[in-house]
């Protein structure tokens, strides 16, 4: 038994227990099944790293479904919020559209620009797909649906995510086009601003739970939704919505969709892409966007636990998807509801608001760990109250504002 | 020395380490040892999983490639659209590097050489614990407050005078 697999970075799917699942299925499962003579032979290392690569290429065969469904879904959600009916030919309803588009993808003619650089051209789709892909590894999807438990769950996350940046940057310098360049400096530009705020929404969230581990931060919001770490404190609840607004930008999405911005350059760094390697981005799109959903879910709405304690309502496998799919669908909303920004706007928001006011998030958490327990029921209350009357007075304050004719103009 | 899974794949990552360095000192293209170096600093990432410094794995992996890897980028892509940007090399900096590389090798084999047991230290269970929160009480609690309050002020007046220099002139 190889120590490296019992501690760590590899799979690992019951922490208590000393050993691996791969490697006890191994020994347990195939090895006495095999035929004698090559049983004596069959080492369980080997097997275990077998039975791991194909319980991955079963995950990377799964996950691309969900893209298609999601499409499917933007399309729909988009058409309605527009007053239309979406794609309706291909199959029932149009359920089918994204699959006839899947394969009408695959036999387009993969271009590649003679003027530009082959190799990171060619290189650019799978470092994206690779990491939006990296980052499933760490998501509880339930209570045992979990590929690895690492001890710095969360920080493994933002670390994989920041990659994604690299493969941006190469895909728009070797297309050798300046819509593509321009793309991703401004892709660049963006994520790189936008994971202070991140970080900083995440660290109260740890300040509050005290481990990276993403396990443990579920299991500490078992309570029911009052314990769910949005709740736990107000400036968690401000950190929910700093974090989802800032996930938003880091899957380029409307509103801070400037890196493809269609009506500016072209599409941005996947400009020259096409047939298979364009799916590919489009693929690690939509899984990104599940991705930070899932993450927001697990780190602020009580991942896989459920609204009341030791029921499973809104828990468990289930009720984790469908939060995430109501946050994706949060997402869907905002893109074809909100027009895109500015450049100067996108990092004034950044800079001059989510970064002073996540600042001042992780004070009043550090405050509030000095003045309460750790799972004191008090502090809950008292939580849910500020919360409550804060939501009111600002209610309050924009219904006045927004009342409030306008000055008129001198033009 | 028995053969096992962990010593291959920690040569795997050794060798990813060692030829992706190989390719950023010796390719001419400015992008491509920019991004050969992208590997560079995942491998070592990854030997540092291997001495199950998990922590220190991921923020190298966050600072270095997700930070200032992409600010080396970012300088290149801005000053220079071209695609062919070549390194030129003049002999005297090939010596001086070459030089310098040597000595530090030099001290490195020196100090491998003088670890006692150094091979040993994979077989003891317990020297691997999660290092998360023994780092942070180091850096928060026991030895090295002093030196990361230092090192954050200095970033803080580093930052400040980012924002100075690169601040618009107000005309009037």
């Amino acid at each position: 038994m190889p120590e490296i697999f019992s501690e760590g970075f590899f799979p690992n799917m019951n922490l208590q227990d000393e050993t691996n699942w791969a490697t006890d299925f191994v020994r347990d499962v195939i090895i006495p099944r095999l035929p004698e003579a090559v049983a004596g032979h069959f080492s369980v290392e080997l097997g275990t790293v077998l039975v791991m690569l194909v319980c991955a290429g079963i995950f990377v065969a799964v996950v691309p479904l969900l893209p298609l469904v999601l499409v499917l879904a933007e399309r729909k959600v988009a058409a309605r919020f527009q007053n239309r009916t979406g794609p309706m030919r291909v199959g029932p309803w149009g359920t089918l559209q994204t699959l006839a588009d899947g394969i009408k993808l695959i036999f387009k003619e993969d271009y590649i620009p003679p003027q530009g650089d082959k190799l990171l051209f060619l290189l650019a789709p799978y470092i994206i797909f690779a990491c939006s892909f990296a980052v499933f590894a760490a998501i509880p999807f339930g209570q045992n649906i979990l590929v690895s438990d690492f001890n710095i769950g969360i920080f493994y996350i933002m670390a994989i995510s920041s990659v994604i940046v690299m493969g941006v940057i190469m895909a728009g310098w070797s297309s050798n086009s300046k819509w593509s360049l321009l793309g991703s400096l401004r892709s660049a530009a963006q994520i790189v601003s936008y994971e202070i705020p991140l970080g900083l929404s995440i660290l109260t969230v740890v300040m509050l739970v005290e481990s990276l581990g993403m396990r443990d931060i579920v299991n500490s919001q078992s309570g029911g939704i009052f314990t769910w770490l949005i709740f736990r404190t107000p400036f968690t609840f401000i950190a929910f919505f700093i974090f989802f607004i800032s996930s938003i930008a880091e899957v380029n999405r409307t509103p801070f969709d400037l890196p493809e911005a269609e009506s500016e350059i072209v599409a941005g760094f996947h400009t020259e892409y096409s047939g298979m390697r364009f799916a590919l981005f489009f693929i690690a799109e939509y899984a990104n966007m599940f991705a930070v959903s899932a993450i927001a879910v697990t780190l602020f709405l009580g991942g896989y636990e459920g609204v009341l304690p030791g029921y499973d309502f809104l828990g468990g496998f289930p009720g984790f998807v469908i939060k995430t799919l109501g946050l994706v669908f949060l997402m869907m909303w905002l893109r074809w509801t909100l027009p895109r920004l500015r450049v100067d706007q996108l990092m004034n928001l950044c800079w001059k608001y989510f970064i002073p006011i996540s600042f001042f998030n992780i004070l009043g958490t550090g405050i509030w760990g000095l003045i309460f327990k750790k799972d004191d029921v008090w502090s809950i209350g008292i939580s849910c109250a500020i919360i409550y009357v804060g939501l009111i007075s600002a209610y309050a304050i924009a219904g006045r504002n927004l009342a409030r004719k306008p000055e008129p103009q001198p033009s | 020395m028995e053969f096992t899974l962990k010593t291959f794949i920690f040569y795997g990552f050794a060798l990813l380490t060692i030829a992706s360095a190989l390719a950023v000192v010796t390719v001419r293209n400015i992008v491509h040892a920019a991004f050969a170096l992208m590997v560079t600093l995942f491998g070592v990432a990854g030997l540092y999983v291997f001495l199950q410094a998990d922590f220190l794995a991921a923020t190298q992996v966050i600072v270095y490639v997700g930070g200032i890897l992409v600010l080396i980028l970012f300088g290149v892509m801005m000053t220079s659209g071209r695609l062919e940007m070549r390194i030129h090399i003049e002999r005297g900096q090939l010596l001086l590097g070459g030089g310098i590389s040597l000595a530090l090798l030099m001290l490195l084999l020196t100090v491998i050489a003088n670890t006692p047991k150094w091979e040993n230290l994979t077989d003891d269970g317990t020297a691997f614990a999660p290092t998360t929160e023994r780092i942070g009480v180091l850096i928060l609690k026991e030895h090295f407050l002093l030196p990361f309050e230092v090192a954050s002020v200095l970033l803080l007046v580093a930052l400040i005078g980012a924002a100075l220099i690169s601040r618009k002139e107000v005309r009037e």
